[in-house]
């Protein structure tokens, strides 16, 4: 599945470069359908994307609290939070605040 | 303690923007307002951030028509947002403000590019006058100049006094009549904290005011008293382009913890610290000024003052933390006060920064 994933507020430098935008495929869950969800999503930008620090960003199986997440420009605890599934194309933005103001 | 659990009746989870707005019933829900848990659409969010500032600005009586005032602009999301919104409601609502932005260079080489150059940016984009003034202005040495006479081990404890100091020593050098910083309500719920841990009495009775410093030359002020952080970052979450800083510490990641748990609990620390009474037998501290530069301060010197004092007279480490105190002469008593003095200072500067 491709999908538009951008970081911000400092999360950009636990990846590699520094990069806030990144434009990825993300394998569909082993178990059969082809969907990817927020959680799946999580685990696989945990594994594959972040370099260092991974406590900055996840906590527990979710995002750590201060981080907000937005798919489409929505907020995803509208969109059903870890369980809210992704479509094709979707843009996925993580932003931290836990840095100065 | 689930915080989804009390919402009662709950559909199942939708696909993105399926719900509409309840404030409009037109536009999709892009967002869920923490205060209220309202879903809202963005355009409405924009609407509603915007009046409650106004309405803040209002109800507290913040501004004067004709003042002149010092936004402190140090570049990050917070006090961008507060740059904008208070040069529209100014504007739109005919304040009558003199506003201008009020930066601080600490003078290291590098570090502040990036925020000086979005500050500069601010100044473009919203047309309010920038006014950047150094630690060489303020207090004759650059940090790079004290880190090269004290070194990289107490020159943190220079920068946070002196920072304390600079935005107010700033805006008396450029005639402000007041200055608004960016404090969200995030960081008033976390000095709460910080103070009732500390036990700090007096510092906890005076972090909850809008206004500081009424009785000084210059009150200051923070209009975004009740505005959550969440919130300023999704209002400014379409150009994300301020520089991250430091992360701050277990009371702040706390209340991101409880933010999840129940929204609500960032404004009621704010109520119960508000609220706070004070036995009538507690001594509070008595607060002066200091004695050459007339700042607040506790002691007959401001912290600043004795540190420039140490720093002009080539003894850099005067004034800070370990200095063995004088040979055996004094009485314990004596001793153990200068103790407990030396251990207040030493916090002051490790924490100062809460204290707005």
């Amino acid at each position: 599945m491709h999908l538009t994933l951008e970081f911000g507020g400092g999360l950009e430098l636990l990846l590699e470069n520094s990069t806030k935008v990144h434009k990825v495929e993300v394998p569909p869950k082993e178990d059969g359908q082809a969907t990817v969800t927020m959680r799946g999503l999580l685990t696989w930008v945990k594994d594959s994307l972040i370099k260092e620090r991974p406590e900055m960003f996840v906590k527990g199986d979710s995002v750590r609290p201060g981080v907000l997440v937005l798919i489409n420009d929505c907020d995803w605890e509208l969109c059903g939070g870890l369980d809210a599934e992704l479509e094709e194309k979707d843009v996925v933005v993580f932003i931290s605040t836990l840095h100065g103001g | 303690m689930d915080g989804s659990a009390a919402d009662g009746a709950r559909l199942p989870p939708p696909r993105a923007g399926s719900r509409l707005c309840v404030r409009c019933g037109e536009r999709k829900a892009a967002l869920k307002r923490p205060k209220t848990l309202e879903q809202i659409c963005r355009e409405c969010f924009y609407i509603v951030f915007e009046d409650e500032i106004h309405q803040t600005i209002v109800e507290n009586s913040l501004f004067k028509a004709g003042e002149r005032v010092a936004i402190g602009a140090s570049g990050g999301k917070d006090s961008t947002v507060l740059a904008y919104v208070l040069s529209e409601l100014n504007r739109r609502h005919n304040y009558g403000l003199d506003l201008f932005l009020l930066s601080v260079d600490e003078g290291i080489t590098g570090y502040r590019d990036d925020s000086l150059e979005t500050v500069k940016r601010n100044e473009i984009q919203y047309g309010l006058p920038l006014k950047i003034v150094s630690y060489k202005d303020l207090y004759g040495w650059t940090m790079d100049d004290i880190v090269k006479a004290i070194g990289l081990k107490n020159n943190c404890t220079f920068c946070g006094v002196f920072r304390r100091q600079a935005l107010d020593r700033g805006a008396a050098l450029l005639k402000a009549d007041k200055i608004v910083t960016g404090h969200n309500a995030d960081d008033i719920a976390e000095t709460v904290l910080l103070n009732i841990l500390r036990g700090d009495i007096a510092r906890l009775s005076r972090c909850t005011l809008i206004t500081t410093g009424e009785d000084g030359p210059i009150p200051r002020c923070k209009p975004f008293k009740y505005t959550y952080e969440k919130e300023i970052l999704d209002y400014f979450s379409t150009e994300c382009i301020y520089s991250p800083n430091a992360y701050r510490g277990f009371a702040r990641e706390f209340i991101k913890d409880l933010e999840r748990m129940r929204p609500r609990a960032i404004l009621d620390i704010i109520k119960s610290g508000e609220n706070f009474r004070i036995s009538a037998t507690t001594r509070m501290p008595e607060q002066g000024t200091c004695g050459r530069c007339g700042y607040i301060s506790s002691q007959k010197l401001c912290k600043a003052c004795v540190l420039l004092d140490g720093l002009n007279r080539g003894l850099p480490k005067l004034g800070i933390g370990r200095t063995k105190a004088g040979a055996g002469a004094d009485s314990d008593g004596k001793q153990r006060a200068k103790r407990r003095e030396r251990n207040t200072l030493s916090l002051q500067g490790k924490h100062g920064n809460f204290d707005f």
